[in-house]
């Protein structure tokens, strides 16, 4: 078990260091010259010149890579080329949201969905089943910004129950924020649900089928315990590795969603950031999103160990 | 065991259905049976004879497609076969039990094999986990599992297939139920450790007051062990009765053909050819109103387009076929009429003349290694990755007309040497020569004329052929690729060896999944001899088929090979087989060669005692042969470990010391027979302990 995380491990750090290169490389071929950026269009030479001195632009690009990654380390991410403040305590801020935003998904959806997957698996082929399948495939087939915009539609402005802008402040605490929380999570639900309960649902069936469950049956076990005991716990091993990895999905990549209910996550400043070309900011906010998706498989990898003893005791 | 006594368990008319399509077609029909307490009750049949299913329906476990048409099944007087599931729970694990056949799908792999054992003695006994667990190590301890405690704390995959069904069987009598199932229970396990498991069964089960019904395609397995025998065909009960009359009077031409078609512990091809039942078990959707042994049986009348009655030879003996009193007199000799198919058929396929007189096959110090696992900090450090030795310096050698029968247990190495020598994997040392011809260790440096020397066939002819062709197309490639012989040559070729391996010639325009298993076998083995390879490697070419259609495999692979007069490597891990297709045989065990005989030898003393063991856990279906058991300890030792000495010190049961451990044994030789033999003792020392032994001549 030791040598398999050790194992985890160090492929975590490995994928980092890749990445962190990816990253640096692909953001100093984005056009624009750093310093008319900063100091805009009207600047003299002589002062862009003093300024990539300053910046260090003029060394070679392994020095800018090594400089850059052990600032990065250190946690000295600079200042922001658009919103001249400090980058950190703005990533981190936003990181704090999207975390908020992700962990109440995982609340809503992963019991929902394998409850349905499950009720599913269990009913292969009856009509159960198939108005689960149906209504799980036809909302995933939706893009986010619909159901967004339907959910804002009945319970922003015919209900009345939510808000429909969903900008919380820094300063917002967790028990403020979580109204404004659900119609983002709803929406992100729905993606996340067909996707879930669908692979949970195959689980079941195909554990259904293995002889270890005969087994059980023949000892006599009440149904419940066949199914608890048995079944769902081989059954629900891929899905909850699945959710693990989704993490880093819901943490880094709710762009769309973060966009129309104004949510200030991660992926808006991503967005916010390309934009305004803030080389600084982009990297800083590109590695928090790598970590966050070698965090969450590293994650599911430990899971899957735990669950699986085949894995774990090999 | 009285025969007025209420029995256990009373099938009754039993006729079971499933859905296929939209239709129900019969799996078992009208099917009899009654188990007494303290009765073992052999089933017998083939892989679609029904045996399953009629387990099933007795367990009252058909799945949704499957349903019981009309019959009963009486258990402790009570009839059980309507009951729903939610009311059977009460029976199965506590009244009714069942040890199935694979038992590591059988186990859930992520519960310890404790855990499964405890839940239940939680559920059926309302142990306390404590004395749950105290109950566990005693089972465990009663069906010899060394250290209890591990095995109770271990996963399943972490036991071998041996000690995962001493766990199935500790779970089946934990509870000490009325009725106990066995389905296959030694079927997927190795011949060594099926030997140690069936004493098991016989010691924990004879005597109890229970009832056991054993369901085998074995019939060795059921000599050893059941006092009566129904032998099942195609969901229909041909035959029931004591073993000792089954055994001697069959009354079936059926069990008649079964029981001739095993050859037997040192029977010989030279003597006679294997009795072969032609063709094979009808599908569900093709079996008619007449006798269903109808199609096959060499002694069907007119008559017998109508279904016989289960009749009575005497109180005791059942039987389902018109003839039998004609059988009982001795008036029809079945034996003959079953060979009689076996001799009829042209050869149109020329004897070879041109080979050499160098040697079919010469592979010299073959080594295979695969590589191991590496850990993280080896695959960092770059370390070389451990390698597992599957195969150490092993040579062979065929004459030409030769068999060589390799016979070894799984895990012993004898289809990674099969793959070494055909080029499928690279050996990592040593040289093979086929007519003297080096063959390079690489296939794909050999050459089409090495290619078309060397032929293999497989053990699974469901994968060996491309779905994607017709049996022509594959046979045609073969002789293109290998030959460059196309067209209406090709055709007539093809035609020609389709004929040869007795399959009719339309076969030709048939795709693999229009053939059964032992036609798709018969095309894999035309392929393999169509282009006159000089040598050709059969790995467990019939350990995939049905007893009743093995016999007629091998025939037809002794019957080609005769007219070929190729060298054949015949790899396979039954004695009996081996015994009886080759002229020469090689024991191999962890990838070292034990023994290297003639064939005629092997049955005869001195044996190394690696095969003195095999011979003695093959469970014989001869009556009252009894050998003295010689059991192995423990399991197979894990191929990535280093073992010094002999390979076979650590389960040795005529280990001599600390010699076995430390040096490596010698070859020694018969100078007379070339008998050889690899072990510390002298053959003449290994005589004399063996002098009780014997196996063949009986």
């Amino acid at each position: 078990m030791l040598k398999y995380l050790l194992r985890r491990f160090g492929f975590l750090i490995l994928t980092l260091l890749i990445t962190s290169m990816v990253v640096f490389v692909v953001t100093q071929l984005l056009p624009g010259d750093v310093a008319r950026v900063i100091l805009g269009r009207e600047a003299g030479e002589a002062a862009l010149q003093a300024l990539r001195e300053e910046l260090g632009l003029n060394d070679p690009l392994p020095v800018q890579y090594t400089r850059w990654l052990t600032n990065f380390v250190k946690g000295e991410w600079g200042k922001s080329y658009s919103t001249k403040t400090e980058i950190r305590p703005l990533v981190m801020g936003r990181l704090r949201n999207s975390l908020m935003l992700a962990g109440f998904i995982l609340v809503i959806s992963v019991p929902l969905a394998i409850f349905l997957g499950v009720v599913a698996g269990l009913n292969e082929n009856k009509p159960i089943d198939n108005a689960i399948s149906i209504a799980s495939l036809a909302v995933v087939g939706l893009p986010e910004f619909v159901t967004g915009l339907v959910l804002i539609q009945i319970f922003s402005f015919r209900l009345r129950l939510f808000p429909a802008n969903s900008s919380i402040r820094p300063t917002t605490s967790f028990v403020e924020a979580l109204p404004m929380l659900i119609l983002p999570a709803l929406t992100a639900t729905l993606v996340l649900l067909a996707y879930i309960a669908r692979l949970t649902r195959a689980g079941v069936i195909e554990e259904l089928k293995q002889q270890y469950v005969r087994t059980a049956d023949l000892k006599g076990l009440p149904y419940r315990t066949v199914i608890y005991k048995h079944v769902l716990r081989n059954a629900l091993i891929p899905t909850i590795t699945v959710v693990a990895i989704s993490m880093g999905w819901l943490i880094s990549g709710l762009i769309v969603i973060e966009n129309v209910f104004n949510y200030p996550g991660l992926g808006r400043l991503m967005v916010f950031a390309i934009d305004r070309r803030d080389l600084p900011l982009l990297q800083a906010v590109t590695m928090v999103a790598v970590l966050g998706f070698a965090l969450s498989n590293l994650i599911a990898d430990i899971l899957y160990a735990i669950l699986d003893p085949r894995i774990r005791l090999g | 065991m009285t025969s007025n006594e209420q029995p256990v368990l009373e099938v009754n008319d039993l006729t079971v259905a499933y859905r296929i399509g939209d239709r129900w077609l019969e799996a078992i029909r009208d099917i009899n049976l009654a188990i007494q307490s303290r009765q073992i009750y052999g089933l017998v049949g083939e892989s679609g004879s029904g045996k399953t299913t009629l387990a099933m329906s007795i367990l009252n476990y058909l799945g949704e497609n499957g349903k019981i048409l009309k019959g009963s099944i009486v258990f402790d007087g009570e009839e059980i076969s309507r009951y729903p599931r939610e009311k059977m729970r009460a029976y199965w694990g506590s009244k009714i039990a069942l040890v199935p056949q694979n038992p590591l799908s059988s186990l859930n792999p992520t519960l310890t094999v404790g855990e499964q054992v405890r839940e239940v003695l939680r559920l059926h006994l309302k142990m306390t986990n404590i004395e749950a667990q105290q109950k566990v190590l005693e089972l465990f301890e009663r069906v010899r599992l060394a250290e209890p405690e591990r095995v109770a704390r271990a996963y399943p995959h972490q036991i071998s297939g041996g000690m995962q069904q001493r766990v199935m069987i500790a779970m089946a009598l934990a509870t000490s139920p009325r009725l106990l199932i066995l389905d296959e229970p030694t079927t997927s396990l190795d011949v060594t450790t099926q030997a140690s498991i069936l004493d098991l069964i016989k010691e924990l089960i004879q005597g109890r007051e229970m009832a056991v019904l054993y369901v085998t395609h074995n019939l060795g397995v059921v000599v050893e062990l059941c006092h009566r025998v129904a032998v099942l065909y195609a969901g229909e009960l041909v035959e029931d009765a004591p073993l000792e009359e089954l055994f001697s009077q069959p009354m079936h031409p059926y069990t008649h053909g079964l029981l001739m078609s095993v050859p037997k512990l040192g029977q010989s091809k030279s003597e006679q050819a294997l009795s072969a039942i032609p063709g094979q078990i009808p599908a569900l959707s093709q079996r008619g109103q007449g006798c269903i042994f109808q199609a096959r049986c060499p002694i069907a009348l007119e008559i017998c387009s109508e279904r016989p009655p289960l009749e009575k030879v005497n109180e005791q003996h059942l039987t389902r076929c018109y003839r039998w009193q004609e059988i009982a007199q001795g008036e029809i000799a079945l034996e003959a009429l079953f060979e009689a198919e076996g001799e009829a058929m042209s050869m149109a396929v020329p004897i070879s003349s041109e080979k050499g007189t160098a040697s079919a096959l010469d592979a010299q110090g073959i080594v295979v290694e695969f590589e191991g696992q590496r850990s993280f900090f080896e695959s960092i450090t770059r370390r070389p990755a451990r390698k597992v030795k599957a195969v150490k310096n092993v040579s062979i050698q065929i004459q030409p007309g030769d068999t060589l029968g390799l016979v070894g247990e799984s895990g012993s190495g004898k289809t990674s040497l099969a793959r070494a020598i055909s080029g499928l994997n690279e050996p990592e040392a040593g040289s093979i020569r086929i007519y003297g011809l080096p063959a390079s260790p690489k296939l794909s440096q050999r050459n089409r004329e090495v290619l078309r020397r060397l032929q293999m066939v497989f053990q699974n002819p469901e994968e060996a052929l491309n779905p994607f062709m017709t049996v022509g197309e594959s046979l045609r490639r073969q002789l293109f690729v290998l030959q460059g012989i196309r067209g209406e040559e090709a055709q007539r070729k093809a035609e020609e060896m389709v004929q040869a391996v007795q399959l009719p010639v339309e076969v030709l325009n048939r795709r693999p999944n229009q053939l059964s298993g032992g036609e798709k076998q018969r095309i894999a083995i035309a392929r393999a001899f169509i282009t006159n390879p000089d040598i050709v490697i059969a790995d467990e070419p019939v350990s995939s088929l049905d007893v009743s259609v093995q016999a007629a495999i091998l025939n037809l692979i002794n019957r080609l090979q005769g007219s070929f007069h190729n060298g054949l490597l015949f790899i396979s891990h039954d004695l009996a087989v081996v015994g009886y297709l080759a002229d020469q045989i090689a024991v191999i065990y962890l990838g070292a060669l034990m023994q290297l005989c003639r064939a005629a030898d092997l049955f005869q003393p001195p044996f190394h005692p690696y095969t003195e063991a095999l011979l003695s856990a093959v469970p014989s279906v001869e009556l009252g042969r009894k050998v003295e058991a010689i059991r192995l300890e423990g399991d197979l030792p894990s191929p990535s470990e280093t073992i010094e000495g002999c390979p076979f010190h650590s389960r040795c049961p005529r280990k001599i010391g600390q010699i076995c451990e430390q040096q490596a044994p010698p070859w020694r030789i018969d100078e007379s027979t070339q008998k050889r033999i690899y072990c510390h003792y002298t053959l003449e020392e290994l005589s004399q302990l063996q002098s009780k032994t014997r196996y063949s001549g009986l």
